[in-house]
Order: C-alpha cells, then structure tokens, then sequence
C-alpha cells in the first residue's frame, strides 16, 4: 500500500486517474484505502430538474447514487437515500447559494456545490467543492489556456457550541492542471496537488456560514499563493539550474 | 467448470495486462525517479517474473534508441565502443570495442566528429551536468559526397535532489540533414524539459518545443560550427520563452483559473451578503459600478 502510494505521488498528476485504475486493478483488495486516500478530478451530474449542475464526492453518494443539492433528490433515484435535518438542511441551501456567488467573484464561472452532514460528536460535517474549467473552450475568459482544470475540495468539521465559541477544523484539497500552447514556446504544461489543514476556534453568533466561508476564501489564497510561487516557482528553479540563462553563461565568439 | 474457471479469469488479471501496467508505470516516471517507481511498482506487482519482463520492454525506450544495436547493446560513438546494459539492474555490464561494421564512414566521421567536439563546447558552457552525443542515423556508410546523410545530436541534463523534492531534467534531440544535392543543412530540434517538485504535495513541469532552421552545407569543421551556434540560439531562445510563460502565470495564465481576488478588489462579505440576494447579473454591476 505504501509502495501503492509511492507511485501516486511520483507519476504526472495529469495521469493520476489512469494510475488510479491501474492501481485497482492490481490491488483489489486495497480499492477502499485507495480510493480514500488519492485525490482525482470531480465528477459532474446535471439536475435536469433544477437545469443546474452539482458535484459528485463521497459525501453526497448513498450507494451509487449523488443527492444534488438544489433539488436535495438522488440521481439516479433512490428511495429513504440519507438526508441531512431540516435545519442542517437550511443551511446548506444557505450555504450553496452563498458559495455559488463567492465562487463566480473568484472563478468568474465554474461549478460549485456544497453538502452537509450531522457528525456523532452533536456536530457537523461540511464539504464545499468547486470544479472550473479554465481552457479557452469553455470558460477560460482570457483564452490563455489551451487546457485548464481547477478542483477544490474543502471539508470543514464544526464541532458543538461551546459557550459560545465553535472549533472549526478544514482540510483542503486542490488539484490543478494548465496547458499553454503557442509558436515561440512550444506546450507548456503544469499540474499537482496540495492539501492543507487549518483550525480556528470562532463565535458561534457571527454565523456558521461565515465562519466555514472565511476560513475556506483564507485557505483558497493561501493555497493559490503557495502553489504559485513555492511549487511553480521551484520547477522554474529546477530549469534555471539544468541550463542556467544566457547572461550567465559564456557566449562564444568565432575564431576566424 | 466453465462458470468457475470464467469467474476467476475475471478477477485475476492476465499475466500480460499486469505487465502493460507495470510498463506503463515505469514509461511514466518523472526523471531521475525510475529507481523509486522502478521498486515501488516491483512491491505492487508481487511477481519477479511479470516485472523483469515489464521492465526489460520499457526501458529500451529511456535510453537513447539512436545509439541501439542490439536489444541491450549501445554504441558510444564518440569512444568507438560499445557498452552492454542490464536493464533490470539499470547498469552498464560490460563494455568491447565496436567492430568497423557497427562505425560509421570515415567521410561520415569526419562531419560527427567535429560536430561531437563543438557540441561538446557548447554543453560544457550551456549545462552545468550535461551529457551528449552525436550519432548517425542515416547514411553512414556514405563514402564521399553525392549522398544525404544524417547526423543526430542528443543532449541531456538531469538532477536530482530528493533531498529537496525536487527532480528535472531536460532533453533535445537536434536531426540535421545534410542535403548534399542542394548545399543545405535543415536541422529540426525537439525539446523537452520536465519538473518535478513534492514536498507536502505534487507539482510537476511538462514542457515541450519544435523548432527548425538551416543552413549552408559546409566542411566538416564549419558545418559543426553553424550547427552548434544555431542549436545554442534555439536553445537559448526557448529556455527565456519558458521563463516568460512563468512570469505570466500569476497575472495573467492562472488568473483563468482563479482570481487573486474579485474584480471588487476586496475579501468576500460573507456577513452582508443580502446585496447579493438578487440574479447573478445584478451582482456584476454591483460589482463594476463600485
């Protein structure tokens, strides 16, 4: 399983999908820890009901159905699929709507959903997730990429109201992939993944959502910063080393 | 019986799909990591056999398939000798002298040899740990002008450092024609730079270019001249390229994925959003007009 993992972490995150099923098929036995464990691309049903989209995870599947969170109804049908309360219910309507606008202010379009859930500890369980499609062909605004994927999943576990006072803990995942294409620079191509923790203790009175939206909009910068500068910035290092630039380099001049 | 036999078929996977994937694996290792993948993806398969087998399909196609004589047999050209590899091991086993069959022409060697020497100028100033090669891919038995022929150039640096998590390496690959019947080299170069960064998560660069241009058919001498200064200017021309797709990455590339921040220049006003309670298009304005 470790050699498993190994292998995940070391092949091209563009290929992670085919590395997961050939991991599958080779290791039947471990396909739960697998599937658990390795991050891989959202996946999208439509709501023809409602004309909208929503996110397929874990946390919406009730055998092998998703319960969308417009219509709260599973596709494909399912009869007595779990549901969460009426009142958790409330704020996840709350919550969709919210994150729908937050997500169109930072993503400028893109799908986003989120679905909550009583936990055992007379807490909750909070996933917001958001896929966007950057490429030019779809809504990449400016047209740069030829290829473009951002996938993120944020799982907030609230704890119960203590004085007043809540533990909010996030674990966030964002997997990302980009493709540029043009004369001078050939295919251009950078993808991966990071996930990140975060635990905060909040009032309770500002707002569940606010707090769970405050922490998620910190955690999405941090990460978009981090992977920007740290992560690309390193690849760029790593080129720079292989062949540094021309200033450095001696240039030669002919003997005749 | 049939349903017995036909129910364990499908759960197993045939010794030849199990070695597919192991190919797969190995073919898909970002550099300088083969020897990881290579026994990580040993662990996984549980079965010597299947894997010896994987591995001795896969790597042919790492090392340079210019140089390849035999199944595991290269040739150096620059030192005349040829070097018998162990795939499995990924070393080099044993090392003879190439016969006259296996070199090329002396009026072919004349052209790769100086090509070699000035390459190897080049890679000594351009790369700080760079490798090359010049072989001759077509036409090397030529014995004297009138006839095309085709030299290849290889160049490849890599490095590792899993201490830091973080690997790369770069490869090109020059063809250059000799078109004897027009006076004219045409050189075509592929280059391919690859990234990997993966402390706390998992980042890699895949980056390619083509590239073309010619030049006069010249001696030996000058000819390896012209070709190494056009190759360093590609070269040179890509790598400030790939420098700019990174600066435009946080401004402008990135920014069709996710946004620093909305267009409002401001953190989302996740206590206030009754002014968003209206359409979608409603908030835009909103948005502009502040």
């Amino acid at each position: 399983m470790e050699a498993a993992m190994g292998l995940m972490r070391r092949m091209p995150p563009k290929l992670s999908e085919t590395a997961l099923s050939a991991l599958l098929s080779l290791l039947p036995h471990h396909s739960s820890d697998l599937l658990s464990q390795v991050d891989q691309p959202l996946q999208v049903l439509c709501d023809v009901e409602c004309g909208k989209e929503f996110i397929l995870c874990e946390y919406n599947r009730d055998a092998d159905s998703y319960r969308s969170p417009w219509s709260c109804k599973y596709h494909p049908p399912l009869e007595d699929g779990a549901q969460p309360s009426s009142e958790l219910r409330k704020l996840e309507i709350d919550a969709n709507e919210t994150f729908a606008i937050y997500r169109d202010q930072y993503y400028e379009g893109g799908i986003s959903s989120v679905y909550m859930w009583e936990d055992d500890n007379e807490g909750f369980v909070a996933c917001f997730l958001i896929k966007k499609d950057g490429s030019k062909t779809a809504q990449g605004r400016r047209g740069y990429l030829e290829e473009g994927a951002w996938d993120a999943i944020h799982v907030i576990e609230v704890g119960p109201d203590e004085d007043g006072t809540a533990h909010y803990c996030l674990t966030s995942t964002v997997m990302l992939s980009l493709t540029t294409h043009d004369e001078s620079s050939g295919t251009f191509s950078l993808s991966g993944s990071i996930r990140r923790q975060m635990s905060m203790d909040l009032q309770v009175a500002d707002g569940h959502l606010c707090n769970m939206g405050r922490m998620i909009e910190e955690m999405e910068s941090k990460l978009r910063n981090s992977l920007d500068q740290v992560y690309f910035g390193k690849t760029k290092e790593m080129v720079c080393t292989l062949r540094p630039p021309a200033e450095v380099a001696q240039m030669r001049i002919p003997d005749s | 019986m049939a349903d017995e036999e036909d129910a364990r078929e499908a759960e197993q996977l045939s010794d030849t799909q199990k070695k597919e994937i192991a190919k797969w694996f190995l073919l898909n290792s970002p550099a300088g990591e083969i020897q990881y993948v290579a026994k990580d993806v040993r662990s996984v398969l549980d079965d010597d056999r299947v894997y010896n087998e994987a591995a001795a399909e896969a790597f042919p196609v790492l090392i340079t398939s210019f140089g390849e004589l035999e199944e595991n047999e290269f040739l150096d050209p620059r030192t005349a000798q040829v070097a018998i590899v162990d795939h499995v091991k990924q070393a080099c086993i044993d090392v003879r002298p190439a016969t006259d069959e296996e070199l090329p022409s002396p009026y072919i060697e004349e052209f790769r040899c100086s090509l070699d020497a000035e390459i190897l100028k080049y890679v000594g100033e351009a790369y700080p740990k760079g490798i090359c090669s010049v072989y001759c891919s077509k036409g090397k038995d030529v014995e004297g002008p009138g006839t095309e022929f085709e030299l290849v150039v290889v160049i490849s640096a890599a490095r590792n450092s899993p201490q830091n998590f973080c690997n790369g390496s770069w490869r090109s690959v020059w063809n250059v024609e000799f078109k004897d019947d027009v006076q004219i080299l045409e050189l075509q170069g592929k280059l391919q730079v690859g990234a990997h960064y993966f402390e706390e998560g998992n980042v890699q660069l895949d980056a390619k270019h083509e590239c073309k241009d010619s030049t006069i058919f010249q001696a030996p001498e000058e000819s390896a001249f012209s070709i190494a200064n056009i190759i360093r200017h590609h070269e040179a021309e890509y790598l400030t390229s790939l420098e700019a797709c990174y600066t435009n990455l946080p401004d402008t590339t990135f920014k069709d994925l996710r946004r620093k921040l909305p267009v409002t220049r401001t953190l989302f006003p996740w206590h206030n959003t009754l002014q968003f309670s209206l359409t979608r298009d409603i908030t835009k304005e909103f948005g502009i007009g502040k």
